[in-house]
């Protein structure tokens, strides 16, 4: 019994995890409509470029600030570079030249560092073990869970609270009657795609004291964040949450039975809501 | 097909006619030496199009991207080396290989890298170009078995010898075993049967031990093996946790293994994955609980998780670059090595090294590239001193007999310089630690 309170706690704590890791595909599909396949390399920048200012600073804040930034700026240039040429375009175009992005990215990554498993050691603030009942758990784990909620919220509150929401959205619809308006609708499509890549970066600072950085484990993240979002519903804020956290779960819930099924199972309920649910969870239908 | 053949021949099929052929043949090898001889070598693989020239091709199909990338790294280091020295004809290769004079039978070795991604399928397409474009007569390269296998049964079928460099499964020789595969490097059954009789004099007879395992043919061989050799000295499994290739969170099965009632940790995942759960299950507190033992070790695992954590890790490994105290090959190897690189070598260039220099030492034998020919050179079980002394390969399962160090990790304080990450422990006999012939299952299959 308290081996399954345990692995349940672990499910919702790795759930949000998930969920973090997730936002910035969300955030650029929901708004722009791109399914950004450069989503891992963009996670695996902002976390090596954390692990660098860490190296200079010893500071996980400055690490986080610089993982975020340098994101940033990637995506930025990513955006006035290429993905403008690319929003008129079908899927496949877009789908074909972000996975090239991710490559040129992650490539770049190992000719720097080279492919040895590197690491950012936890912060002071988060170092040592909680006892929870009869669960043993990293304290960082659980305020990286705080972390993620606290950051789901306020990404919510800015892109579907604000006029700035408004404005992407109403882009989406009719990008020549929002200019017609006298609203620089390129300039708010290159910030969308900058704080996406931005959260991506965030998100790979946040979870870099837990796992080991090396430049291939971005494929894991883009194949974790598509299951979340596909389960959780394209595009959908509340979605990723509840997709991470339902992702989390089978593969905690299902490792007590039989760990070498965990990720098969993952597949398993993503197949199911892609059939009788083809929106996801909290998805909307007809949103391409 | 059968029965046509034995129309044909008027009741004698195809093959006892090749046995009658090659009875023939044997009775006239008593006879000087013929010019014809080399006519009589059919085309096969790359034979004679691959030697036409002045000279001949190896494609290494290294894991350069993927879960593996830094061991497939350093395996090109090793490999360059001893094209290099070959090239040269380098006095330190002529140890390992005497024949040698330079490059091999006077051909210039040239290769070709390509990334093999740790997925058997794009190492099978990289092979095959370097076979069908380049005319390789050799293709060498692995860190996952999964790759090694799929590579030793295409290269088999296209009649070009395939050289693994690290590949742990039992499998690879064993069930999988093909005629054109030879495998220099230790494995699961050697790895375990040797560590679990050090490991039950350290740690003790009476341990409970769970363990960690990727899914494919090495994870699940070296759980076989390793419950095997250490149920002999009395230990007993609690349990595995099977986990998928190049996993990222490994917290689901860290709890499972926390509340398991083991108190050894058997790590059989490599690489990147075996430095990401060390580092997690520390976070979980497990380190102080259980002892932690790696079997099959990783080349910079140590790095990768700092001697904090390895000191007092017991693992077993290809090499550890304090051998050259006790061997000069070994030196000359790791002093060479350091002035090219400015590395010390792992054990994963030195597999490739090694490999390389024995490959060229079989072609000397054979005094021809014709692929049988070199084959049979292989399996004619010649001794040669390697950086960790003999090393030879078994005629029947192709399985390299190579010496490796059972090393345990040294606390920080304990570490003279920052390379000196292990003190070794003993130095297996290779030889000792292979199993016995037909356990493994291979079957050999035909020359031509």
């Amino acid at each position: 019994m308290s081996l399954f309170l345990s692995q349940l706690f672990n499910g919702l704590a790795t759930g949000l995890l998930l969920a973090l890791i997730s936002t910035g595909l969300t955030i650029i599909y929901g708004t722009l409509g791109v399914v950004n396949f450069a989503h891992g390399a963009l996670f695996v920048v902002g976390s090596y470029a954390g692990f660098t200012a860490y190296g200079m600073t010893d500071s996980f804040l400055i690490a986080i600030v610089a993982g975020s930034l340098v994101a940033l700026v990637v995506g930025l240039i990513i955006e006035r570079g290429l993905m403008r040429q690319y929003y008129g375009r079908p899927p496949e175009d877009q789908i074909l030249v972000t996975f090239g992005i991710g490559i040129i990215l992650v490539e770049l990554v190992r000719s720097i560092y080279g492919g040895i498993s590197l690491s950012i050691p936890t912060p002071e603030w988060g170092q040592g073990i909680a006892h929870i009942g009869s669960l043993v758990y990293p304290l960082y784990r659980l305020q990286a869970l705080g972390i993620a909620a606290a950051t789901l919220a306020l990404l919510y509150y800015v892109l579907y609270r604000t006029s700035l929401g408004l404005i992407v959205r109403a882009g989406i619809e009719d990008a020549q009657m929002v200019n017609a308006l006298g609203i620089n609708v390129k300039r708010t499509f290159l910030l969308v795609f900058g704080i996406g890549a931005m959260a991506a970066g965030y998100a790979g600072v946040i979870d870099s004291p837990i796992v080991t950085l090396s430049p291939d484990m971005g494929h894991r993240i883009l194949v974790d964040s598509f299951v979340v979002v596909v389960i959780g519903g394209v595009g959908s804020f509340p979605g990723a949450i509840v997709g991470g956290i339902i992702a989390g779960e089978i593969l905690s819930l299902t490792s007590m039975f039989n760990p070498a099924y965990s990720h098969v199972m993952l597949f398993v309920v993503m197949a199911l809501v892609l059939i009788f649910r083809p929106q996801g969870l909290m998805g909307q239908e007809g949103r391409e | 097909m059968d029965d046509k053949n034995q129309m044909k021949t008027g009741g004698v099929n195809r093959r006892s006619m090749l046995k009658m052929g090659a009875a023939g043949s044997a009775l006239l090898a008593g006879a000087p030496k013929m010019a014809l001889a080399a006519d009589e070598k059919k085309p096969i693989g790359n034979f004679p199009a691959g030697v036409e020239g002045d000279s001949v091709f190896i494609g290494l199909t290294l894991d350069i991207t993927g879960p593996y990338s830094a061991q497939g790294a350093d395996q090109q280091k090793g490999y360059e080396l001893a094209i290099e020295q070959l090239n040269a004809g380098a006095e330190e290769i002529k140890k390992i290989s005497p024949l040698t004079k330079k490059g091999v039978l006077g051909k210039t070795v040239k290769f070709g890298v390509a990334d093999a991604e740790t997925k058997p399928n794009t190492a099978v397409q990289a092979a095959s170009r370097f076979i069908h474009d380049n005319k390789a007569m050799v293709i060498s390269g692995s860190t996952s078995s999964a790759v090694a296998i799929a590579l030793q049964k295409v290269c088999d079928r296209e009649r070009t010898i395939y050289l693994p460099a690290i590949s742990g499964s039992n499998e690879t020789t064993g069930v999988d075993c093909q005629r054109y595969g030879f495998r220099l490097c230790y494995f699961a059954y050697t790895a375990c049967k040797a560590i679990a009789p050090v490991l039950a004099k350290s740690l003790g007879k009476d341990r409970k031990a769970i363990y960690l395992v990727p899914d494919y043919t090495y994870g699940h061989t070296t759980y076989d093996s390793m419950v095997e050799f250490t149920e002999k000295e009395g230990w007993t499994t609690v349990g595995e946790q099977v986990h998928p290739l190049g996993a990222k969170d490994y917290s689901s099965f860290l709890i499972n293994i926390a509340n398991s009632g083991a108190d050894t940790l058997v790590v059989i995942a490599y690489g990147a994955d075996a430095a990401n759960s060390i580092k997690q299950a520390k976070q979980f507190g497990l380190l102080e609980k259980m002892n932690i033992v790696v079997p099959y070790m990783s080349a910079f695992l140590e790095k990768e998780i700092g001697p904090e954590i390895m000191g007092g890790v017991y693992g077993a490994t290809g090499f550890w670059w304090t051998l050259q105290d006790q061997y000069p090959i070994a030196k000359d190897f790791v002093t060479a090595f350091e002035k090219k690189y400015k590395a010390k070598p792992r054990d994963s260039a030195y597999i490739a090294y090694l490999t390389t220099a024995l490959w060229a030492d079989a072609v000397e034998r054979a005094g021809t590239f014709y692929p049988p020919d070199v084959i049979k050179a292989y399996e004619a079980g010649e001794v040669r001193q390697g950086p960790v002394g003999d090393v030879s390969f078994r005629a029947e399962d192709h399985q390299g007999i190579i010496n490796f160090p059972i090393v345990k990790g040294k606390k920080p304080a304990d570490m003279q310089n920052p390379d000196d990450y292990f003190e070794i422990v003993e130095v297996v006999n290779g030889k000792e630690a292979l199993p016995e012939l037909g356990v493994l299952g291979c079957k050999l299959g035909p020359y031509i």
